[in-house]
């Protein structure tokens, strides 16, 4: 029974818990990157830089109450920043759409243009980034670090293995589960979300029943920022803060979206938790959980892992060659590639 | 005309023992890497040099009072084929007798396969430490007062093998340094009886290091080796082992050794131990003492550069020649015991010993004994992690 108990613990700790909030993580991303496709009809590659921009901007602003002694307790103090960054990063998002997409959108322009210069968008975006807050690592965490330490759950338990969960991750997933139901409510119930569905399936019919089109367009650039926003600072909170490191997030939130269908919001949550497990299951050696589970003559003696770590963004990319070959449409019902 | 070449024939001939009674020149190179990757370092590393060789001329007592002639060249640390030019040139155009030098692993390996080989000229490197270098072919003609990583390896096999840690999951940065020392230290190791029960490598500048971390806390191990960087992906594995509580404590090579280690973690890492190259010889302080403000003294591998150069003399005096072929026989002898010891700023008298047939022992600066291939036993400041400071347990 205790190495029953010492499995399932040993699991949670490296795979269940981190899945859990890096799933989350991914799902944030990947609703952003699929609402710009289900309502404005591009694959929004800035995405990433998006995120980053709006991490920068909430480190910016939690070193400055940092330094005036404002703190959120036991929680970080990014989360006092975190609006702030949301309202710096919609200033973004509204100035790229008015200088730039909205240039092509009058034009009618085909999507594969939207595509490169979401690009263009992109590398300017990096840029910023790093001339704002340099390429280096960045800490901006505070606040107490676990919500239970590996440590104090030994003792508590008495098992062999401990567990940890930190603050972040707790947060992650409690600020995610508030956003997601956050959106759906708005998408549902809501007047406005309700012409932006329209807008979606339909864009002409949704302007011969006389929805403003350009109000569309600003409610999804302020919706997709703010989740950009919250996702790039729970990453950065949880894991750290690099620029670079967004523009690698890319891949995984693209899989993500499309493994759930491009422009279905519930497929991008799906396809957020369905990357985070993949790469960590198929990453992690087995071995620990096997030898507690096996009977001592079955025991491993091999890591039981099935690919090294360092393949970690294979998985995803696999994942997304599959989809795309097998059923573009992804696996919730969204908008074929 | 033909008596008066014949003549003059005769005199070069006849000549060239009076000179090296007196006034003969004998030209050295150091070739270092003044441009690329690593200049900042290079101009105190050859004043080092240059300084043993003043010191010796100044002396008088070389050979019978030969003269010593540095010639610089630039290896650039990076470019193979300009390392090698360079040192070619030296040979032939200067006639250089030994080389102190190069400076980086790859170059180093470059002039003495393609260059140093051909000629049969001594080299003496100060910090090429690649354990590549121990078994690369060289006729006995290449040594280094660095000591190569497959020593550290072993070194910290000695020290988890004290500490009772019979048992350890290995982590090394994706690259040259990471691989060699790894593979020196698993091979040292498991040699002396120890298991590594996971070698992975970790990728430099990635946010989350967690799924690194799942695995090596699955293949288990009393203890966590990092062989990374402090300022890169190794105190990520570190934060992430710590985090989720799959390792308390860690062994660290020279790269994870800064006060940024103690600055990160603190007493969370308390007990870990590590090890980095260092000496308590009273040849450091006296070597400080001799240069004074002439130079940095304390920069990386510049008393291993004055060393190397101390080394080649000494090596020429004991042989009574300085021919390459002649004193490379003769280097690990003067490097060694049993002998009277030869400390920074003593080679007059050094010179002066083997002149008599005395045995020394040159200790320098950095306590020079080359071992095996004739390379540098190397020193390491053994530390440990008390009361969240980096202290020093001992020196080896």
């Amino acid at each position: 029974m205790t190495d029953f108990l010492n499995a399932i613990v040993a699991l949670s700790n490296f795979v269940l818990i981190p899945g859990l909030a890096y799933g989350a993580q991914l799902a944030l991303g990947a609703l952003g990157v699929t609402l710009i496709y289900g309502i404005l009809r591009f694959s929004n590659f800035a995405h990433g830089d998006t995120m980053a921009f709006g991490a920068t901007m909430t480190i910016l602003i939690t070193w400055g109450f940092q330094a005036a002694g404002i703190t959120a307790g036991p929680l970080p103090t990014a989360l006092l920043a975190l609006p702030f960054g949301i309202l710096a990063t919609i200033g973004l998002a509204l100035l790229t759409d008015k200088t730039v997409y909205r240039f092509y959108r009058t034009q009618k322009a085909a999507p594969v243009i939207f595509v490169i210069v979401s690009m263009g968008v992109m590398f300017i975006m990096n840029g910023i980034v790093r001339f704002i807050i340099g390429p280096d690592e960045q800490r901006f965490s505070d606040g107490e670090r676990f919500i239970v330490s590996a440590r104090d759950f030994k003792e508590w338990s008495g098992l062999r293995e401990g567990l940890a969960i930190k603050t972040t991750q707790g947060i992650t997933v409690v600020v995610a589960v508030i956003c997601v139901t956050a959106l759906f409510y708005f998408l549902n119930k809501t007047r406005t979300g309700k012409s932006m569905r329209a807008y979606s399936d339909n864009e002409d019919l949704a302007l011969l029943s006389g929805i403003n089109p350009e109000r569309v367009v600003m409610v999804t650039w302020i919706i997709v920022a703010s989740l950009a926003c919250i996702a790039g600072v729970l990453y950065g909170l949880d894991k750290s803060f690099k620029p670079f490191v967004y523009f690698q997030l890319l891949l995984p939130i693209f899989a993500s979206a499309v493994v759930g269908g491009l422009g279905n919001p519930l497929g991008a949550i799906f396809g957020g938790f369905l990357i985070a497990y993949s790469e960590i299951f198929i990453t992690y050696a087995w071995k620990k959980v096997l030898v507690y589970l096996m009977p001592e003559a079955l025991e491993p003696s091999g890591l039981v892992q099935l690919l090294s770590t360092d393949y970690k963004f294979a998985v995803s990319f696999a994942i997304l060659v599959v989809v795309l070959l097998f059923k573009p449409t992804g696996l919730f019902k969204g908008q074929s590639v | 005309m033909k008596k008066l070449l014949m003549a003059t024939a005769l005199t070069a001939v006849a000549s060239t023992p009076a000179l090296a009674d007196g006034h003969s020149e004998i030209k050295l190179g150091v070739i270092l890497g003044f441009t690329g990757p690593i200049e900042s370092l290079t101009p105190s590393m050859a004043d080092g040099a240059e300084l043993a060789m003043k010191e010796v001329t100044d002396s008088g007592l070389l050979l019978g009072g030969a003269s010593v002639m540095p010639v610089r060249a630039d290896s650039t640390c990076v470019d193979a084929a300009a390392a090698t030019a360079a040192a070619e040139r030296l040979i032939t155009a200067d006639g250089v007798k030994g080389i102190m030098g190069a400076d980086c692993s790859g170059v180093t390996g470059a002039i003495l396969a393609n260059a140093a080989l051909a000629n049969g000229i001594v080299m003496i490197s100060p910090s090429a430490t690649s354990p590549g270098l121990s078994d690369a072919e060289d006729n006995g003609l290449f040594f280094r007062t660095a000591p190569s990583d497959a020593r550290q390896g072993v070194v910290m096999t000695e020290v988890l093998l004290e500490e009772g840690i019979n048992e350890v999951a290995l982590t090394y940065t994706n690259n040259d340094y990471g691989k060699g020392l790894a593979d020196a230290f698993q091979t040292a190791y498991e040699a002396a009886g120890g298991t590594v029960t996971i070698s992975a490598a970790h990728e430099d500048g990635k946010a989350d290091y967690s799924a690194e971390v799942g695995a090596l806390a699955s293949a288990g191990g009393e203890r966590l080796v990092v062989a990374g960087y402090v300022d890169q992906g190794g105190s990520g594995v570190v934060r992430a082992a710590l985090d989720s509580g799959a390792f308390d404590t860690f062994h660290f090579p020279d790269g994870m050794i800064s006060a940024k280690l103690a600055e990160n973690f603190g007493d969370e890492i308390e007990g870990s131990t590590g090890q980095h190259p260092g000496t308590d010889s009273p040849g450091v302080a006296m070597f400080g003492e001799m240069v004074g403000d002439a130079f940095d003294s304390t920069s990386p591998f510049t008393p291993e550069s004055y060393d190397a150069a101390a080394l080649m003399m000494l090596a020429m005096q004991a042989a009574g020649s300085a021919e390459p072929a002649d004193y490379k026989a003769t280097v690990m002898d003067v490097a060694n015991a049993p002998g009277v010891k030869i400390f920074p700023g003593q080679l007059a008298a050094g010179l002066a010993l083997l002149e008599k047939g005395i045995d020394i022992d040159y200790v320098g600066a950095t306590s020079v004994e080359l071992i095996g291939p004739g390379e540098s036993a190397g020193n390491y400041r053994q530390i440990v992690i008390e009361g969240g400071e980096i202290t020093t347990a001992k020196y080896r």
